[in-house]
């Protein structure tokens, strides 16, 4: 059984970009346990010289002009969305 | 339950408000999310006076709410989206619009359609059509409910995992996860791309084929769409299906093996062979999948970070301002998915998770294309149970996920699969049936589906 520590959900919460309570943390680090522990059972099995399926279409490179398309979307309708923006930008807190 | 051609040569406004009318009496059992009233009251008065036709001319329908539409919010059931207003509407709906049909509103769901209950909706679980106090099932709950209570004569869901069948299955209405590419995802929210699928839930197979007929097809938009193959196809012969011995086991509730052993007995009765067969790898198609998509989700759920568009949390640094964002915008599922995807795809665990579960999908995927060098199609009950209480999963998410086992190995394999209505259990809950087909047999599955319907 893979033990996971409360550092380690911490860990992949700020992977995640998660920021979490402390009730939450403990509850997700059972949770991960119990999912991890049931996921295992894949060791189970020999997967020697057998290649892994990423896609189920067998489409290969689909390519295209390299041509702008917006599809119909300009760019202010795209801004509109954005919570804050200042002179056709998006803006944001800080960085550094 | 009303069909597609009940709405033909009637008044569009009528329909409209008709289906606005009765989404509204059955606000109890919280089917959907916003109604598209404004918008589809324009489009039937145009329907009337002649502007726009087609073959769904004037027939209402709801799209889950993580379609992209115009005219309303889409909110994928959760708070980072709670007031999103699309710019753009997603490709089906745009060729759904195109043959003259209306959308009225958007149907509850699991929050990002993490789920099988839609109890993971940020507004509230969608109710069973059937009973008050179960689960509508899910992801596509509000979809699945929608159709049975007979508000609209079809609706669009996605189905990642079993997000359409299952649900279909808990409300006794047809369900249909196509051939993975055979509809455009383009405008619809994703979760885990290499399983998403989008398909449509319906009173019965005839109009999940008219339907599915319009929205498939290649779309530039949508890199991973299939040339335009699916054509309604009428029965021709007698088929040999394959019922998977390992999903008949006593791990399955009784009621549920007997509806599907009743669906199997009129298979035969029409001339069908049916046989029993081995899919070994059944019981390890979930723990793949539990693999799979939430790496998948983790990349994907990325993109919701409050500074382009949705719910933006008051921070005074770039790294709060992500973490606060997410914390508010995502439910608890939602957030066990990320961290799962987060865990399987860290340096150190790839190779023994992902990887192997990849390799272990190409075992899975080799099983089932040796059954179909015998056999059309492959048999199994959708879910292990009919519709449980609302509550009685939640707190156990392994308990939940196992929902899935029947419905995730044609996902993993990018089959098309569908469930149909198959009886019903001694205290009146619907129970479907799953058919699995060969790639690109969408159509034949239907084609067989409609042919048994009406078989008493």
């Amino acid at each position: 059984m893979t033990q996971i520590s409360d550092g380690d959900v911490q860990h992949l919460a700020q992977l995640s970009n998660l920021q979490l309570s402390d009730d939450e943390v403990v509850s997700l680090r059972a949770d991960l346990e119990n999912i991890i522990g049931y996921i295992q059972q894949l060791d189970e099995l020999d997967t020697t010289g057998v290649e892994p399926t990423y896609q189920v279409t067998d489409l290969k490179n689909v390519w295209r002009d390299d041509v702008v398309d917006n599809y119909g979307i300009d760019k202010m309708s795209l801004l509109q969305l954005a919570p804050a923006t200042e002179a056709d930008q998006i803006k944001v807190p800080k960085v550094l | 339950m009303s069909r597609i051609s009940d709405f033909t040569g009637v008044s569009a406004r009528v329909s409209v408000e008709q289906a606005i009318s009765k989404a509204r009496e059955n606000e109890s059992f919280n089917v959907v999310l916003s109604l598209t009233e404004a918008r589809a009251l324009e489009r039937a008065d145009a329907v009337d006076r002649g502007e726009i036709t087609g073959l769904l001319a004037g027939v209402p329908f709801i799209a889950k709410d993580n379609f992209l539409t115009l005219g309303g919010t889409t909110t994928a059931a959760s708070k980072i989206l709670e007031n999103f207003e699309a710019p753009l509407q997603a490709t089906a709906i745009e060729k759904l619009e195109a043959e003259g049909a209306i959308c009225i509103g958007k149907a509850n769901l699991d929050a990002f359609a993490h789920g099988g209950s839609t109890e993971n909706s940020a507004y509230g679980p969608t109710k069973n059509a059937f009973d008050q106090e179960r689960v509508a099932g899910g992801s596509s709950g509000g979809s699945a409910v929608a159709v049975a209570l007979d508000i609209v004569p079809f609706t669009l869901g996605t189905d990642t995992g079993g997000s359409i069948r299952q649900p279909a299955s808990f409300n006794g209405v047809v369900g249909v996860k196509p051939t993975y590419g055979t509809v455009s995802r383009y405008g619809v929210v994703a979760m885990a791309s290499s399983t998403d699928t989008i398909g449509v839930l319906a009173t019965n197979a005839h109009d999940a084929t008219i339907v599915m007929d319009i929205i498939s097809g290649q779309d530039k938009k949508d890199a991973t769409t299939l040339a335009d193959y699916f054509a309604p196809v009428t029965l021709e012969g007698v088929k040999k299906i394959g019922v998977i011995k390992e999903a008949m086991t006593d791990d399955v509730d009784l009621e549920v093996r007997q509806a599907a052993q009743d669906y199997i007995e009129k298979l035969r009765a029409a001339g069908h062979t049916v046989e029993e067969v081995s899919l070994s790898l059944l019981k390890y198609a979930l723990a793949i999948y539990y693999i799979v998509v939430p790496a998948e989700i983790s990349s994907n759920l990325g993109r919701y970070d409050g500074i382009r568009y949705g719910r933006r949390a008051e921070a005074a640094s770039l790294t709060e301002l992500y973490g606060a964002s997410r914390d508010e915008g995502f439910m608890a599922e939602n957030k066990r998915r990320i961290m799962i995807g987060s865990y399987v795809l860290s340096s150190g665990y790839f190779d023994a998770y992902y990887l192997q579960a990849q390799k272990v999908r190409t075992l899975l995927i080799n099983e089932f294309n040796e059954l179909f060098n015998t056999y059309d199609m492959l048999l199994t009950p959708v879910a292990p149970t009919p519709a449980f209480k609302i509550g009685e999963n939640a707190s156990d998410p392994i308990k939940m996920y196992l929902e899935d086992v029947m419905t995730v190995p044609a996902s993993l394999a990018g089959l098309p699969a569908i469930s149909v209505p198959a009886g019903k259990s001694a205290t009146g809950l619907p129970i479907g049936v799953q058919l699995i087909g060969k790639r690109r047999d969408d159509a034949v599955l239907l084609a067989l589906a409609e042919s048994m319907e009406d078989v008493a």
